[in-house]
């Protein structure tokens, strides 16, 4: 009879550890950890099942009670959950970040000049390097925009770029947020919770803190304002307390120590001039770091039934009185079809070659592509333009014999909105589940700012499915998350 | 501080407040009928007045039964004005405002709307009752010492007393009209010189659900009658729930505040219909109605606050109902 193993005599053993054929993190073979992992996988070996367990509940505990929260939409009603959370940090070594960084910090300056270009001189489209086409029916493209000079000609400042590696471990962007990334206040508060959890690693490694975020956020938000006051009055615009992303809203604004305001706050005066009704009166607004999708912005321009922005919004900003953060019309360079065309964008821009590669796609706009992506949909994945959240999108692998049959008539239907990548075998970390380790897909969001000056977040936010085989790590979908380690190696 | 953000912590005072007094007042009533012969008809329906929420009740007040007013004023969720309404709207203003105050405000807060929430059906129960308002009570204390102690006394902190005490003042009004219509109806034909055996106690009972009872006794230094009672409930400057004590107090939160002119204005014109009131001849008759005028007087003042410092926009959309 087999006896059965009790959590407290049960042990990570990484012989056992087995990811396949996908780059692991921790481990380059089975019972061989990387360099830089070293200490951990030593660490986390010596901890019985039971006492892992114990260090999961405490995390979850603490996840708890600092609030830490995110909501998911339902037809149920709105639930607001806890933070998903894998105490098992994920580490890379600064050698390799910091170029990563390079990479990242090259494509927003050259996506920026893009944008800049775009709803200005549009010499890229002159010079035939991207197709005008593409711009009619963008729907993130807006013809509002056009003549406006933001300053720096900064459009994104504040991007959030997913990577992902492949089974060689090399860092590749799969897309571009450029309108309202989130995530970033869950990164600030991944290490929180580890430091709670595993204080003893924090003594044998050498870890880049993650703390100075919401202060290069203000410097970034501040160096935009156009009145040159001492201390502009920089405001976080939230669609209020039922959107998903609230907690974040709330978070950075109090971090950052400026006002959490909600459309009905703010008014535009006959002077054109944002202000925000505080008891003392009206208070001119400098800076506006919204996080409302352009369309609600302002019911005056957009959607006339938004209740979520504010009237004379987008008048105040082409005036130049107030700066909006990221600028309308960023999003722009958001589109899937267009993210394949930045590659060329680097090098148009900056002359330069692009230090962190593409995914290699392909355009259903174009015949010959779109006839190789239906005659292999079955092998690729197929995403939508402008979606987000991995809604819309197929992954043809793992997709049923019928659903691939209805994701081709909408392919043919509107084959601009589409475009296809192979399946990329994301990279796998360890997570701990009944006192064990196994493997899980993850990917990576770092933050880039863009101001006066450039800014990328030590790591990021990493998000692993949690699904066993799963590659969907959105959080929205079930997904969860990692504290991620840049560490300097001795 | 944003506007917005300013009428919320308003309105947590309020709310906070509206709690701990609606638990006080069916705390004494509760009381209050031990003491009582069977034979001798306390209204509870008089709480449903003294709340001013009769209209959402839809059924004759003075014929109510225990149960049914109990579960009125505690547990119904059509009532704006109950208990588990008021902590709801309370736990609401607070979720949006929690970062104005520590922590552990808005833990307390929401700690005690789910402690209601889960034993709304026991309230009908004397002995479970008494042990769930007690505690409403002590929570609202631990809320108000809390905040005292470990809060910055800035703009924030002021409008949160200033609802307060608002709440407090329109509250001790509204005990001393009920003890006058309902409790003691007789009293309006004059008599005021000795006190049935069960007036006493029906004026006790108003001093009791103010916590003013033992207060009283060391201020007047007198037996329990009409006169000292309502003399001591509206004018006193010293007792933290007599009207006096309240105004004084608003006007006090003021000082730090921008642009308070006409809320002073407001606050000054009450007091002096306070002081200049004779409440010997008003007694006699025509208090009801100098009650009455109290009341529109505080309403005016919410009014003239709502005007200075919070948007004419989001006052019409506000979800809050004041009880008429």
């Amino acid at each position: 009879m087999l006896k059965e193993v009790t959590m407290s005599e049960m042990k990570i053993d990484w012989q056992n550890y087995h990811s396949g054929h996908f780059y692991d993190e921790l481990i380059s073979a089975p019972g061989q950890p990387r360099p830089e992992t070293r200490h951990l996988a030593q660490y986390l070996a010596s901890l019985t099942g039971q006492e892992l367990q114990d260090r999961k509940l405490s995390a979850e505990l603490a996840i708890k009670t600092m609030g830490i929260s995110f909501t998911v939409y339902s037809d149920a009603g709105n639930i607001d959950r806890e933070w998903p959370f894998d105490i098992i940090p994920r580490i890379i070594p600064q050698k390799e970040w910091q170029k990563t960084e390079r990479g990242l910090i090259q494509r927003l300056t050259a996506l920026n000049l893009f944008i800049n270009d775009i709803y200005n001189d549009r010499k890229i489209i002159k010079d035939k390097v991207v197709p005008a086409y593409l711009f009619e029916d963008s729907v993130n493209f807006r013809k509002e925009c056009i003549g406006m000079k933001p300053a720096y000609g900064v459009w994104s400042h504040i991007c959030g770029s997913d990577l992902i590696r492949d089974d060689k471990g090399d860092f590749f962007v799969l897309e571009d947020n450029l309108c309202v990334p989130s995530g970033v206040s869950y990164m600030l508060e991944n290490r929180k919770v580890t430091k709670r959890v595993f204080p003893e690693l924090f003594e044998n490694h050498n870890i880049v803190p993650v703390t100075d975020y919401p202060n290069q956020l203000f410097d970034t938000l501040a160096s935009l304002s156009p009145r040159k006051a001492d201390r502009p009055e920089i405001v976080v615009l939230t669609p209020g307390i039922y959107n998903s992303a609230y907690f974040e809203h709330s978070y950075l604004a109090q971090q950052m120590g400026v006002e959490l305001v909600e459309g009905s706050d703010l008014v535009v005066d006959s002077d054109d001039c944002v202000y925000m009704r505080s008891i003392d009166g009206l208070k001119r607004v400098d800076v506006i770091y919204r996080r409302i999708d352009d369309l609600f912005l302002d019911p005056e321009m957009f959607n006339p039934d938004s209740v979520l922005g504010v009237r004379g919004l987008m008048r105040a900003w082409l005036k130049g009185n107030v700066a909006l953060a990221n600028a309308p019309g960023a999003g722009v360079a958001d589109d899937k079809v267009i993210y394949t065309f930045v590659p060329a964008m680097i090098k148009y821009y900056l002359g330069e070659e692009p230090i962190l590669p593409n995914v290699p796609s392909y355009l259903c706009v174009d015949k010959k592509q779109c006839d190789y992506v239906l005659a292999n949909l079955d092998k690729l994945v197929v995403k939508p333009a402008n979606e987000s959240g991995g809604y819309g999108m197929i992954i043809g692998p793992q997709a049923s014999k019928k659903e691939l049959e209805e994701f081709a008539l909408r392919i043919k239907a509107d084959p601009r909105n589409y475009m296809a990548q192979p399946l990329i075998s994301l990279s796998t970390a360890p997570i701990l589940t009944n006192g064990n380790a196994e493997p899980r897909h993850i990917d990576l969001r770092p933050f880039v700012l863009q101001g006066k000056d450039h800014c990328v977040t030590p790591g990021g936010l990493t998000r692993v499915a949690m699904r066993k085989g799963s590659y969907v790590v959105n959080s929205s979908q079930g997904g969860g998350s990692k504290d991620t380690w840049i560490v300097v190696e001795d | 501080m944003l506007s917005r953000v300013a009428e919320r912590i308003y309105w947590l005072g309020r709310y906070m407040e509206r709690s701990e007094n609606i638990a006080r007042l069916v705390n004494v009533n509760s009381n209050l009928l031990l003491d009582l012969p069977a034979g001798v008809r306390v209204g509870w329906g008089s709480l449903i007045d003294i709340s001013g929420t009769g209209s959402y009740f839809e059924r004759d007040t003075q014929l109510a039964d225990e149960k049914t007013v109990v579960n009125f004023i505690l547990a119904d969720k059509k009532n704006p004005a109950s208990l588990i309404n008021s902590l709801s709207f309370a736990r609401e203003n607070s979720r949006i405002t929690r970062e104005t105050m520590p922590m552990e405000a808005w833990e307390l807060i929401n700690d005690l709307y789910h402690y209601i929430r889960d034993r709304a059906e026991k309230v009908t129960s004397r002995r479970d009752r008494s042990i769930i308002l007690l505690h409403v009570i002590s929570s609202v204390q631990q809320f108000s010492g809390l905040l005292a102690g470990c809060m910055s006394h800035n703009n924030a902190y002021d409008l949160l007393r200033i609802g307060r005490n608002l709440e407090r003042a329109d509250m001790s009004t509204r005990i001393v009209d009920a003890g006058l219509v309902n409790l003691l109806p007789h009293l309006s034909a004059g008599g005021t010189e000795v006190l049935e055996p069960y007036d006493n106690i029906l004026w006790m009972s108003v001093l009791r659900s103010l916590s003013a009872y033992q207060m009283y006794r060391q201020h007047v230094r007198d037996r329990v009658n009409a006169n000292a009672v309502v003399t001591f409930l509206l004018q006193n400057e010293d007792f933290p729930r007599a009207v006096a004590h309240c105004l004084k107090q608003l006007e006090q939160c003021l000082w730090a505040l921008p642009n308070s002119e006409k809320v002073l204005a407001a606050i000054v014109s009450i007091q002096h219909k306070l002081d200049e009131a004779n409440l010997d001849e008003l007694l006699k008759s025509g208090l009801h109605e100098y009650i009455d005028e109290l009341q529109l007087e505080i309403g005016n003042l919410h009014f003239k606050i709502a005007e200075t410092w919070f948007l004419p926009v989001v006052m019409a959309q506000s979800q809050e109902q004041k009880s008429a």
